[in-house]
């Protein structure tokens, strides 16, 4: 089927029957084409049944509510976004999560950028450097955070590495700007190893003969860095900043297992919120009602990316 | 970066000054993990001693017997090795396939499919998990680990690889496909014989991507699982408590260390190709 050279036996079964003059229907665009569709069905397949399907059915919940008696789904409308609007805990949620996915991305770049910049030259022991700052990545998630939620006890390790030099850390998870700082924190050092190679390999890709030339018109390091540099790695600054906040609003388990969403509502981000109220609560209508919030954030920001992109970005493959 | 000027006047200076500011960087990244394996060694009483140390005093393997015997941990080890293998085998396959269509073929509606199969890639996973869980649940099955493979296999991790091969396949030059064809390979020949070769770098990085993914997933079998012999190993680090509620802190550095150290070792041997394939995944934008 995949055969571009349309064979007799293809020939003769196609549209070529009965004319004066056999054309063949298999040409070669057209085999091609058949190639292609077949190529890719398993995978647009699976995106219908494993992510379009469950979409359109998370609208469907979303317009009725679990009768926990009947075990039955019960028609209730827009009642669902009503009790969003109504919800008292969700203007916290959604301001934490915004804290969170901000501070995450915000971070995640900058420290991603900085890290690659300061590797981005020959001395000796620089692979090592790079080893070392990607090593998180490939820590497992909960294994990372467990650790993490050890060390930022009251008696953790932090503590007591700060009570060496006099001073009397805070009980880290157990007050709200603290638990914030510190799951931010704990994400952003376990991912920007996949920003800084991006990033490596953004800046390795900047012809050597721009920085010559601008070097030669006397133009400063800030400069050249604002002027040469940025532009021309912002396609790539652009496409991790959009993994970069579309992973942060999906950060389940670190938030799980490192404040379990407390103290209070301070970690309590979106997603979280989300697992709440569907297996927590049992309110699949209300949870699904929140995660197309969620979606429509996400697609919200993409949409607002692209956009940007095309404004700012000013080379492109 | 530096001016010619500073650099002649401080060059050791500097040198020393970017290696204790990239040491102390360093810090946060590498000492969680190794304060881990140390105190995986450590008994219980000594892990949250005062003041910290990174080695104990009386260094003990009893948290590791106690791992196997809490929870039937081989069993668990062995179902995250094999979803990970099993869903990573399917992406390679699913992405290879669909990204060279996307990238090199040309029929009808193929960058309407393409934006279609992106979708995927943004609707986070908490979002599509509830009607899943249903779908799944009509199916019978749930408490298996077919959710786990199907969802990770063809949803966000795979069209997160399909993107990356097809970014790989469209800067391949056209005219080894036209060489190809010309000796008479058909499409099928193509992918397999000369383009999927020549696409390691990419492959290897989708491979990687993939395989931490299904390694990481921890919502899934959160929501799927519940029985303990079919936990994967991020599920099952979060399960060491004893019947009273104590934690059992030893243990589950243990059981950690298990689970990290196997794949950062293998990272270590593999580095240079590991981030080489990473940064040139096409991934870069």
């Amino acid at each position: 089927m995949t055969d571009t050279r349309p064979t007799t036996r293809e020939a003769s079964t196609g549209a070529s029957r009965g004319r004066a003059a056999p054309r063949r229907f298999w040409t070669l665009r057209r085999s091609d084409a058949l190639a292609g569709y077949l190529f890719i069905t398993p995978q647009v397949l699976g995106v219908l049944v494993f992510v379009i399907v469950p979409v359109g059915l998370g609208i469907w919940y979303s317009l009725n509510e679990w009768n926990v008696f009947t075990g039955e789904l019960d028609f209730v409308g827009g009642d669902n976004y009503t009790a969003a609007l109504n919800d008292p805990q969700l203007p916290s949620v959604l301001g934490a999560t915004a804290l969170f996915s901000g501070g995450v991305v915000v971070l995640n770049i900058a420290l991603g950028l900085g890290l690659a910049v300061m590797l981005n030259r020959r001395f000796r022991g620089v692979a090592f450097f790079r080893t070392l700052f990607f090593s998180p990545v490939v820590v497992s998630v909960v294994a990372w955070t467990l650790v993490w939620g050890f060390l930022l006890q009251d008696n953790g390790g932090i503590n007591g590495v700060l009570s060496l030099i006099g001073v009397d850390g805070p009980n880290w998870l157990q007050n709200g700007p603290t638990a914030m700082v510190s799951v931010t924190f704990t994400q952003v050092v376990r991912s920007v190893g996949i920003n800084m190679v991006l990033f490596l390999a953004a800046l390795q890709g900047v012809p050597k003969e721009l920085y010559e030339a601008a070097r030669i018109d006397g133009a400063s390091n800030r400069r050249i860095f604002t002027r040469i540099t940025l532009p021309l790695i912002s396609p790539t600054l652009m496409l991790t900043a959009i993994i970069t906040i579309v992973g942060a609003l999906q950060s389940f388990a670190q938030i799980a297992v490192l404040t379990g969403g407390g103290p209070g509502l301070s970690t309590t981000v979106l997603v979280f919120y989300v697992f709440q109220q569907t297996f927590g609560f049992n309110d699949i209508g209300y949870g699904s009602t929140l995660a197309l919030m969620l979606l429509t954030f996400v697609m919200l920001l993409t949409v607002l990316q692209w956009q940007l992109r095309k404004k700012w970005v000013t080379y492109e493959d | 970066m530096r001016t010619e000027r500073r650099a002649r006047t401080g060059p050791v200076l500097r040198r020393v000054a970017l290696y204790v500011a990239l040491t102390v960087m360093a810090l946060p990244f590498v000492v969680p993990t190794l304060w881990m394996v140390t105190s995986s060694f450590k008994p219980l009483n000594e892990i949250f001693a005062t003041p910290p140390s990174l080695f104990g005093s009386s260094p003990t393997a009893g948290a590791y017997a106690e791992a196997f015997a809490f929870q039937p941990f081989a069993r668990q080890y062995f179902n995250s090795v094999y979803i990970a293998l099993v869903v990573t085998a399917t992406v390679l396959l699913v992405s290879a396939l669909a990204g060279y269509a996307f990238a090199r073929i040309r029929f009808p509606g193929r960058n309407l499919l393409f934006v279609t199969v992106l979708v995927g890639l943004l609707v986070p996973s908490e979002v599509t998990i509830v009607p899943l869980f249903q779908m799944f649940k009509e199916a019978g099955l749930v408490n298996t680990h077919w959710p786990l493979i199907l969802v990770t296999a063809f949803a966000a991790p795979c069209v997160l690889a399909t993107f990356v091969m097809r970014q790989f396949f469209i800067a391949l030059p056209v005219e080894l496909e036209e060489a190809a064809r010309l000796d008479g390979l058909g499409r099928l020949g193509i992918w397999w014989r000369i383009c999927v070769p020549l696409a390691k770098p990419a492959l290897s990085a989708v491979a990687i991507l993939t395989f931490l993914a299904s390694w990481n997933l921890y919502l899934e079998p959160t929501v799927y699982l519940t029985s303990p012999d079919l936990f994967t190993l991020p599920q099952a680090l979060t399960r060491f408590t004893d019947p009273y509620g104590g934690e059992m802190w030893n243990t589950q550095l243990a059981a950690a260390t298990m689970t990290v150290v196997p794949v950062l070792v293998v990272f270590l041997i593999a580095q240079r190709q590991f981030v080489e394939s990473l940064a040139h995944s096409g991934l870069k934008g």
